[in-house]
């Protein structure tokens, strides 16, 4: 017994190592920046009047079935997005304080539904687009679970249900490529993110990732009173393609408070750490059959073949 | 032939030929303003009127109906039917405002068929009944269904006022005994432009007939045969009382707080949102909110056949080409009940299988100690 | 050895099993229903809370009750602690039967259950650093192994048959399976310590929507730690649910000393948790007065009350004691598991969940399901052990 017990301390001690080992070299965090040609949306609350001219040309672009839920008692009026809405404008009323707020995909630089997803149904494609794939997409809902801004919804009402979100009108810029207009990059019209080109005091724009970053900050440094001195979605968790400039704190309008750590790096990092290269696994394997080997010779395994042996 | 006499209008009395041209143009220039052709056709329509001489002529043919349509037609002030009928158009057969009768008006109707050959406008107010080859309804020995076939036969343009002329109106409702129907059901492969509604807005006959006065052309239809200019559009997409829907502010019931302050009248089985008309913004007699919903009666669809006499008349109905409204969720929504139901059954449940394992255990606690000890030693 | 196992025997379709049948029937209805209906007709799962019931008890909690099997593997194969060798094949069959049940349940939940086929097929579409994926292969490969481990006792009866094509096979399979025994038993070591420790990792990936008395680094340890209590727990439970019903001999002395297993395990938990919340500075909020707070005191009074029960020798040899101590822990254990996946998990105001009647009605009738497959085949095959049922001699009764 107390040979055993050795053995098994041994045997732990080196399974340890190893983890610790493949541990090492994942502690020093990679962080993952956004492709060169990522592109994102800027949206700007100080500029938004709210006519929901996006959420109207956002259901027509995707092809939406209108919600004909009798959501606090109307007609078409989504409290949130769901799994027939894939852009909402929300509105934040504290007093005297006022904003709207446009809600959809961040496509996050680093996001953490791409981490969680078993066959990569969601996954980061052209420009850093966050796109799905449904033929890979088991309807497990771990996406939901992970997004730190709850935007993956499920069409629970369908009887193949999938997740729903934007992904920046990809469907339309099939074939389409981008051309400079006014400093940003963009498509034909038509081509692009719909609530964009709607918008009709460009609240809401898109571009390449920097260009948008370039001029948010051009916003701020021009008009330093009207901001909230900070572009949501620049580090933010690990950052994000759809940037925010808001007159009002970001956590009033719904923006989580998260840290410059990508959402789904201490959990890759730990499960790397344990399992890089199948290394600890294997090991733990190797050591577990080799003690119960050791342990064949005792009473243990062998009343429990001799019991299996027969004895009619 | 001009042996027309007009009920009497006490602003206007009836006027003879001559006409003052300033007066003219301004007839012209307000049935135009209410229909919206351009101003600027007003010149081409005195044009028109003077120098061609272009008076269409009118054959309106009344048969299953109320007249209703000529009697809201008569209520008119832009242009006065007066002006209409005398500046305008030859109003040249209509039994409601013919002064002859009988063998003379068969041969006015004749006349002015035989000379406008090819020409003329034919209107026609009220259905038709087919059952039983049309003998419901009869005008000097013929039924209706052989009238509306000859005076239509050699007709310029077709026009059916009223919902009864453009799909059956009141007298298709069910069980629509005499086979009640449409002018365009009857007169197959003509076009016919339908103007419906009980009664229907007379502007939208008077755009029609003017565009026909003045280009010879007709206003671009629906597939129904209905003028896109006044049916193009729901009630519902420009209802004055769309804020109060927008913002889930209904009447529930008649004379309640809602309805006092004139809210919305979907819940009261408004028709709306499914009836094209253009009702909200043309109202009727001249009156300011006069027609069904600016007098706190939900609209019950009298121009659609789908919905006018068919569907109860407090019945609600699915949106048409339904848009986002005008209100704003909140940041954070509440989503998810927790049922006192489920709450009740799990409680128990719960409760139950508690009870059994602390039972269970008071079973055990009872059990004899061991006398002899476990198995373990053998090893 | 002389305690082998052998067939309880006895009739099948008794009252309880009647009832059972009934729970179960009642559940197969409704699972019928939401395969019909859809989840949103059937549950009260949302996009505020897409994960319930049934992940937070059948998988979540079921798979760590059905951690038994691992328990005792670790207890037998490894420590070599002989003595325990008659609990390993009910511990393996209750296992057995869990995990499958764990495994009907996610089938149940998923909302597109006919593309499961592709996670363990599409190997070039794995996402690796899928927490869940890693789940959801472990969970497939140890049902598999499960069962394999399982087999000598369907094997036993059918070698021991009548002769004909069954009994041929299972005597050839017979002697497959033993002869690479070791290595399947190490893999049925491998892989629940992959996979419950992942089940931890499944929930770190949410971040800040965890509450933070919850979220931690060490969520994969802790979640070991506590499914090896539990696994033994439960052993303890159904041991002794075996003699009340079955009216087997007592392994008091076995459960004893599992018992005090239990501890140093217990023990381990709490000095974790504890020192977990102190390290990273939030031990403060358990002293906040809200939902969260008390969730927290509940889970640690569960887990210290059968530190309490246990303290003595003695106490370590009452049946009743043992089994309520099992109980506990038992509850301490998924208590956790439904805070860390319901109750903690906040991702907004004013978002509520709680399951729906069929939901309630559908997880009873895979347990009811999971019982009547361990009474039958403890009843037709060689897995229970003990011999004759007890005996009390007259003599100690009428001394009493």
């Amino acid at each position: 017994m107390g040979v055993n017990r050795r053995a098994l301390l041994k045997s732990v001690v080196a399974t340890g190592a190893a983890v610790a080992a493949g541990t090492a070299p994942a502690v020093a965090r990679t962080r993952r920046t956004a492709p060169p040609d990522a592109l994102g949306m800027l949206y700007d609350t100080t500029r938004c009047i709210g006519c929901k001219a996006c959420v109207v040309a956002c259901a027509q672009a995707n092809d939406l079935t209108p919600d004909t839920d009798y959501f606090a008692g109307l007609y078409q009026a989504p409290t949130d997005l769901n799994g027939q809405t894939k852009n909402v404008i929300k509105l934040y009323s504290e007093g005297p304080r006022r904003s709207y707020v446009k809600a959809q995909c961040m496509h996050c630089v680093d996001p953490a539904c791409t981490n969680a997803c078993m066959l990569g149904a969601l996954k980061k494609k052209e420009h850093g687009i966050v796109a799905y794939d449904a033929s890979l997409c088991v309807g497990c809902r771990y996406c939901q679970m992970a997004c730190p801004f709850n935007v993956p919804k499920f069409e629970w009402k369908k009887r193949a249900p999938k997740i729903v979100k934007c992904e920046l009108c990809r469907h339309r810029s099939v074939g389409a490529s981008l051309s400079t207009t006014g400093g940003f990059s963009r498509y034909p019209k038509g081509k692009g993110p719909a609530c964009c080109e709607v918008c009709p005091r460009e609240a809401v724009v898109y571009g390449t990732r920097e260009e948008l970053l370039g001029e948010a900050r051009r916003r701020m440094k021009e008009y330093p009173d009207r901001y909230v001195p900070k572009i949501y979605g620049e580090t933010d968790g690990g950052g994000t393609q759809v940037l925010y400039l808001s007159h009002v704190p970001f956590d009033k309008i719904g923006l989580p408070t998260l840290s410059d750590r990508a959402v789904p790096d201490q959990q890759r990092t730990i499960q790397h750490g344990i399992y890089q290269g199948f290394i600890a696994p294997i090991a733990l394997y190797g050591v577990l059959g080799a003690v119960l080997w050791r342990n064949r010779r005792k009473s243990a395994v062998e009343g429990d073949a001799a019991e299996k042996g027969g004895e009619s | 032939m001009s042996a027309l006499s007009v009920a009497g209008d006490p602003h206007r009395p009836a006027r003879k030929s001559s006409v003052d041209r300033r007066d003219f143009i301004r007839v012209c220039t307000l049935a135009l303003a209410a229909v919206g052709i351009p101003f600027s056709a007003a010149a081409e329509i005195a044009q028109a009127v003077v120098k061609k001489k272009l008076k269409p002529s009118v054959i309106w043919l009344h048969f299953q109906e109320c007249t209703g349509c000529t009697e809201s037609l008569l209520r008119t002030s832009h242009p006065a039917v007066s002006e209409l009928i005398l500046d305008l158009v030859s109003l040249d057969y209509c039994e409601t405002l013919l002064a002859a009768a009988g063998h003379q008006a068969e041969a006015v109707l004749k006349a002015a068929m035989k000379e406008n050959a090819g020409k003329y406008v034919c209107v026609i107010e009220g259905a038709i009944p087919t059952k039983d080859d049309g003998i419901y309804c009869m005008i000097g020995g013929r039924t209706a269904l052989e009238i509306v076939n000859d005076v239509a036969k050699d007709a310029g343009a077709i026009i059916a006022i009223g919902s009864c002329a453009s799909w059956g109106g009141i007298p298709s409702a069910d069980p629509n005994p005499t086979g009640a129907t449409g002018a365009p059901m009857v007169l197959k492969g003509k076009t016919v432009v339908t103007i419906p509604g009980c009664p229907a807005n007379p502007y939208n006959l008077l755009g029609t007939v003017l565009q026909y006065a003045t280009y010879g052309t007709l206003p671009e239809l629906d597939e129904k045969g209905r003028p896109k200019f006044a049916y193009g559009r729901t009630i519902h997409e420009h209802c004055p009382r769309r804020a109060h829907f927008d913002a889930g502010r209904f009447a529930e019931r008649f004379g309640d707080e809602g309805h006092r302050l004139g809210y919305c009248l979907y819940k009261l089985g408004c028709k709306g949102p499914a009836t094209h008309a253009n009702c909200s913004t043309l109202h009727f007699g001249e009156v300011v909110d006069a027609w069904p919903i600016g007098l706190g009666h939900p609209c019950f669809g009298c121009t659609e056949q789908t919905l006018g006499f068919r569907v109860a008349l407090h019945d609600t109905v699915d949106i048409e080409r339904p848009t986002g409204p005008d209100t704003y969720p909140p940041i954070q929504a509440r989503v998810g009940r927790v049922s006192p139901i489920a709450t009740g059954v799990a409680g128990l449940v719960g409760g139950a299988l508690l009870g059994a394992g602390v039972m269970a255990s008071r079973k055990l606690d009872r059990e004899p100690p061991d006398e002899v000890t476990g198995t373990g030693k053998e090893s | 050895m002389s305690a082998r196992s052998e067939a309880l025997g006895g009739p099948i379709v008794t009252r309880p099993f009647r009832v059972l049948a009934l729970l179960f029937g009642a559940g197969a209805a409704l699972i019928l229903w939401r395969l019909f209906a859809g989840l949103g007709a059937t549950t009260a799962l949302s996009d505020g809370y897409p994960w319930g019931l049934w992940i937070a008890f059948d998988v979540v909690t079921g798979t760590a009750l059905a951690c038994g099997g691992y328990a005792m593997a670790i207890l037998v194969y490894v420590m070599n602690k002989g003595k325990y060798h008659p609990l390993v094949r009910s511990a393996i069959l209750t296992s057995a039967l869990g995990y499958t049940m764990a495994g009907m349940s996610v089938v149940l939940d998923l909302g597109r259950p006919w593309q499961v086929w592709k996670v363990p097929v599409y190997f070039w579409s794995w996402n690796l650093n899928s927490a869940l994926l890693e789940v959801a292969l472990c969970i497939m490969a140890y049902v598999g192994v499960l069962w394999i481990e399982l087999s000598p006792a369907f094997l036993e009866r059918w070698k021991n048959g009548p002769e004909g094509k069954l009994q041929s096979f299972s005597a050839k399979a017979y002697r497959i399976i033993n002869r690479y025994l070791i290595w399947i038993i190490a893999l049925g070591m491998l892989l629940p310590t992959m996979h419950q420790s992942s089940l931890g990792s499944l929930i770190l990936l949410t971040g800040p929507k965890l509450h933070p008395l919850w979220q931690t680094p060490i969520l994969p340890l802790l979640f070991l730690i506590s499914c090896i209590a539990m696994g033994y727990a439960a052993v303890v439970f159904e041991s002794s649910l075996s003699t009340l019903f079955f009216h087997r001999r007592r392994d008091t002395e076995m459960l004893a000393g599992l018992s005090t297993a239990m501890l140093p395990v217990l023990g381990a938990f709490l000095l974790l948790r504890i020192g977990d919340l102190l390290v990273r500075g939030k031990l403060g909020l358990a002293f906040v007065p809200n939902r969260f707070a008390a969730a927290f005191w509940l889970e640690i009074a569960l887990t210290v009350a059968p530190l309490f029960l246990l303290a003595g020798r003695e106490a370590r040899r009452a049946p009743g004691n043992l089994f309520r101590a099992a109980m506990l822990m038992m509850l301490a254990g998924g208590l956790y598991r439904f805070n860390t996946y319901l109750v903690a998990y906040r991702p907004g105001d004013d978002i509520h969940y709680f399951p729906t009647v069929p939901e309630f009605v559908i997880t009873v009738g895979l347990v009811a399901l999971e019982i009547i497959g361990y009474v039958v085949i403890v009843k037709l095959f060689p897995i229970l052990s003990g011999g004759a049922p007890v005996e009390v001699p007259v003599r100690s009764r009428r001394e009493r």
